[in-house]
């Protein structure tokens, strides 16, 4: 079931909770938890669909932590929870290999290098942005922005299970979004989707109903 | 207090945040603007440096407000609490409720969310783009960086032609320059796609807005 090879990876079982039942594998599994996930954050652009390529690829092919099917079952629950999609992952596969203890190494990892990079570039970003060419660079990026957010959304868009019920939710929350912003008055995010989730609970109560 | 007012803010933002890093952006930019913490100038700076390091854009975000606004217990403060939720929920979820995710009435709930969400964000990328190409005549570093753009294209005949222009659009409330950049930056990170394989990355495309906002707006 599990090998005692001490060479990397040689540690994990293929059921690799068993593990962490050995006091002496405690520490080697839990650092290496983070040591790779803590790779993972550091290489990763482009937030979390370029991020499940490289954990199928470390963690999948390269250390067979989890299979191929666990992790694209882990992208679904990533997809229907909160958060970012590379800290579900983390803390799925955390949990896997080393219960509590090694979730929170896993997330703490995938976490850790952009913290530090971000946490840097806080210190020093407004005064950055007082040489004028980089004041011009960020006003150019700027409008990237604005086009990066709208790519987004289309492609959140074509992916959607086109249901007149949610395009008709669309429809509503982007116009009261826009009208909100460019009348300068204010609407809670929150609000607009704790409705959209009641309205769409409600229909999906009523239609079972009467079914 | 500070540190309570980031917990709670970014608490929040890691709840409700389905559908990854761009669906945070509109909740980020709520909880921000409500306390005050950043304009959205430097939220905008924000997420294009986010997009162009590693990790999560609203890992990213959230320690960068953190820090900005209290220092490095704050960023790990509002990182923590950022990530949490996702954390916790995930940790049930493989424990105690793996049928959670499929249960009809989660997926009704998740049904209405997803779409608002997306209209959410469309709404906010669309503002954007809408007021970077509305001139302000108002103060605060929009202006100011105009007005060091201003100065920079003084320098050539070229330059005046377009700031004579640019001036009577402004007038009008348009910002000729940056309807025009947009239009481009626009044009080539869609178009790429049908020229190249995959198209130019987000990052390629920070980097191309980089050098042409140096470029229009001076150096």
């Amino acid at each position: 079931m599990y090998s005692c090879g001490r060479g990397r990876g040689g540690i994990w079982s293929v059921k690799g909770t068993h593990v962490f039942k050995e006091g002496v594998f405690q520490v080697t599994g839990l650092t290496e938890l983070f040591l790779t996930f803590a790779r993972i954050g550091l290489f990763t652009f482009g937030g979390g669909y370029a991020m499940i390529s490289v954990i199928e690829n470390i963690c999948v092919e390269n250390k067979k932590w989890i299979t191929h099917d666990e992790l694209m079952n882990v992208v679904v629950i990533a997809e229907s929870t909160p958060g970012p999609i590379a800290i579900n992952c983390a803390t799925y596969i955390g949990y896997k290999k080393g219960g509590l203890p090694g979730a929170v190494m896993a997330t703490l990892g995938v976490t850790f290098p952009s913290f530090v990079i971000i946490y840097m570039i806080s210190r020093f970003l407004e005064r950055f942005l007082e040489i004028r060419w980089a004041a011009s660079a960020f006003h150019g990026i700027k409008l990237a922005v604005g086009i990066l957010i709208i790519d987004a959304a289309i492609k959140m868009i074509r992916k959607m299970k086109k249901r007149s019920l949610s395009i008709g939710i669309l429809a509503v929350s982007l116009t009261c979004v826009t009208a909100a912003n460019l009348s300068g008055s204010h609407l809670s995010s929150l609000t607009l989707m704790l409705a959209a989730a009641v309205v769409s609970e409600v229909a999906f109560m009523v239609e079972k109903h009467f079914k | 207090m500070i540190y309570i007012d980031l917990l709670i803010g970014f608490l929040e933002v890691g709840l409700f945040s389905f559908g990854g890093g761009y669906a945070a952006i509109p909740l980020i930019r709520d909880v921000v603007t409500a306390h005050g913490w950043l304009d959205d100038e430097m939220l905008t700076y924000m997420i294009a440096v986010s997009e162009s390091t590693p990790g999560p854009i609203m890992v990213n975000l959230a320690t960068y407000v953190g820090s900005a606004k209290a220092g490095i217990l704050g960023a790990v403060t509002a990182t923590a609490a950022v990530v949490f939720p996702a954390f916790i929920l995930i940790v049930i979820i493989v424990r105690l409720a793996s049928n959670l995710v499929k249960n009809s009435y989660v997926q009704a709930a998740l049904g209405g969310l997803k779409p608002c969400i997306i209209g959410i964000i469309l709404a906010t990328g669309i503002c954007m783009v809408w007021q970077n190409c509305a001139a302000k005549t108002g103060t605060g570093a929009e202006s100011e960086v105009s007005r060091m753009a201003a100065a920079g294209a003084e320098g050539t005949t070229a330059g005046l032609a377009a700031e004579g222009v640019s001036e009577s659009l402004a007038g009008l409330g348009i910002d000729i320059r940056a309807v025009l950049l947009t239009f481009v930056l626009g044009a080539v990170y869609f178009g790429s796609r049908k020229l190249l394989k995959r198209g130019i990355s987000p990052i390629g495309l920070i980097c191309i807005a980089a050098a042409a906002g140096a470029a229009v707006y001076g150096v």
